[in-house]
């Protein structure tokens, strides 16, 4: 019983997403790595702890329909084939399934037992507990949900695969918003700003308090439709699914849309004008009153507690 | 050309729902159902596509009960040419779903299939590509913007980490990211016209596709609930609490 793990690479590096995922999918059994990306990448994978073996193919991040070619390719060998429910794992992730007549399950936030997943649905409002009886499992594992996993004491051993990688798409363009806040996904802080900010200029006391706090930056849907924040900030159903241990919700009134992506979260503190703002009611803290004067105060007054960086 | 475009009719996403108290699933009687706003960008796109000359016939499918005959006649409102119901009262999964389509597609032989990147209510994100694998063509995921040129479309994608633009070969599979477009709401002439386009019903059992499920639901649950709040009086009291929790955080 072991498990073919697909690893996340993020800017030819090695994502910390993947030790999330492998730590999720050590539950199952014997994990086996795929790195699709450059060596270094790899190299940094086999010393993730609970990774058997490390297969490398250094053709780098193809298409979903070659990636799920070369995943089918060394199924057979799988009782599971995993992969994060990041935009990569979504993509390729139903496609393999498909390819291997399996009906998948994602966007795993727990493993109830053997074959047994709970995922949520309609928008993180209600958690589906799930039996997947099948022969074999195409899974993806919600990486906010999972622990990382830590490091190995030595490092697992390296292969490369020597398949070839056609795709009948062709990558034309990419376009990275570069920022220097932490990832999102795997952030242990985040402060996010909604559409009450007013625009772009007011979104940027939001970066600023996130600045302060070494956090990530994200946004509600509103807020990057408004352009005040870049499409990658987005948190909520269709954005970014988020578990820091700190949330600090700035000028978002909480649509449902917006909690699906929260409700991970250990600590929400919300910063409102509203006090009958559904935010409000799932708020462990909030402060009511105008964000124009409370947020350049709170980011004062933690600068002044030393915690500018 | 000719486009498919594949519709849900879903609880609507503005409806807050309720778990049934047996654990058996959500309460979707007398519950207001809609087509899935992500179905929608992908009609409001192949419409753009015919309003450009750019396809020549837009065919909606849907698969559901009944009922579902109400979102394809709201996407032939919005522009769609003709539609077909492939009716079944069970709640498919999506590989089941994937390979009706794939028959529909079998039969009709589009060069462009569109759908929406995720239904709102089991929030899968795999019908598009279970369907382009089954169909043997590319696929591409979330689009936000798209441009057939010739024999190809390109297609920029919302990733995790920004944008990315693809070229694919005709025939292609495309999912609908919110940002795609705006879509439109059908004039009531429309709305009246809609009711007399063409709209063939076919039982899913004639299609020949096994739709027995695999996975089996054990049981469904509300979230757990977050206990309640409190709310704190000024800035500093706010700015001493974070600092307290992010010590802690670093003491790890």
């Amino acid at each position: 019983m072991s498990v073919l793990v697909l690893a996340e690479i993020d800017n030819g590096a090695l994502s910390p997403v993947t030790a999330r995922i492998v730590a999720a999918a050590a539950q199952l059994g014997k994990v086996d790595l795929l790195v699709a990306g450059p060596a270094a990448a790899a190299e940094n994978a086999t010393w993730i702890e609970g990774v058997d073996r490390v297969l490398v193919s250094t053709a780098g991040m193809v298409p979903a329909d070659a990636l799920a070619r070369l995943l089918a390719g060394l199924a057979g060998n799988y009782s599971s084939i995993a992969a994060a429910a990041s935009t990569l794992g979504k993509d390729v992730m139903p496609r393999l399934a498909a390819l291997l007549d399996i009906q998948p399950v994602t966007d795993i936030v727990a493993i109830a037992g053997p074959g047994r997943f709970v995922r949520p649905i309609y928008a993180g409002n209600a958690l589906a507990t799930l039996t997947d009886g099948q022969e074999r499992h195409v899974l993806s594992f919600r990486a906010s949900s999972f622990a990382p996993a830590g490091r190995a004491a030595s490092p697992a051993q390296m292969e490369m695969i020597e398949a070839p990688i056609a795709s009948a798409a062709q990558l034309i363009a990419s376009h990275r918003n570069d920022s220097d806040s932490p990832d999102l996904a795997v952030a242990q802080i985040v402060v996010a700003g909604g559409v009450s900010v007013g625009s772009a200029a007011g979104f940027k006391l939001v970066e600023a308090l996130g600045a302060t706090l070494g956090a990530a930056i994200g946004a509600t849907r509103a807020a990057v439709d408004a352009g005040y924040a870049p499409n990658d900030w987005q948190v909520g159903q269709t954005g970014k699914i988020i578990a820091p241990d700190l949330y600090i919700a700035v000028g978002i009134s909480g649509a449902l849309q917006h909690l699906a992506g929260i409700q991970g979260a250990k600590k929400i503190i919300a910063i409102n004008q509203d006090a009958e703002a559904p935010i409000v009611k799932i708020a462990d803290l909030t402060l009511i009153g105008d964000l124009f004067e409370i947020v350049p105060q709170l980011t004062a007054a933690l600068e002044k507690a030393g915690f500018g960086r | 050309m000719k486009t498919l475009v594949a519709v849900k009719r879903v609880v609507d996403h503005n409806v807050r729902i309720r778990v049934r108290p047996d654990g058996s699933g959500v309460e979707t009687n007398g519950v207001r159902m809609s087509m899935n706003p992500f179905c929608k960008h992908a009609v409001e796109a192949a419409v753009q596509l015919a309003e450009a000359g750019q396809t020549d016939e837009i065919v909606v499918v849907s698969i559901g009960p009944k009922a579902s005959n109400d979102v394809i006649l709201t996407a032939l409102a919005m522009g769609a040419h003709r539609g077909i119901l492939i009716e079944t009262d069970e709640a498919l999964e999506t590989l089941a779903i994937a390979k009706l389509l794939a028959k529909i597609v079998a039969e009709e032989q589009p060069g462009l299939v569109l759908l929406g990147k995720q239904a709102v209510d089991d929030d899968s994100n795999h019908v598009g590509q279970m369907l382009a694998a089954l169909t043997g063509r590319p696929q591409a995921t979330f689009a936000s913007a798209i441009a057939i040129d010739g024999s190809e479309i390109e297609v920029t994608r919302e990733v995790d980490y920004g944008r990315e633009t693809l070229r694919l070969p005709l025939p292609a599979v495309v999912t609908a990211d919110l940002r795609l477009n705006t879509p439109r709401n059908a004039a009531l002439p429309m709305v009246m016209k809609a009711r007399s386009k063409p709209l063939a019903v076919r039982p899913a059992a004639d299609l020949g596709v096994d739709l027995a499920p695999r996975l089996r639901v054990e049981k469904v649950s509300p979230p757990p609930e977050r206990a309640q709040g409190r709310t704190v009086q000024s800035v500093s009291e706010l700015a001493a609490i974070i600092a307290e929790d992010v010590n802690a955080m670093e003491a790890l």
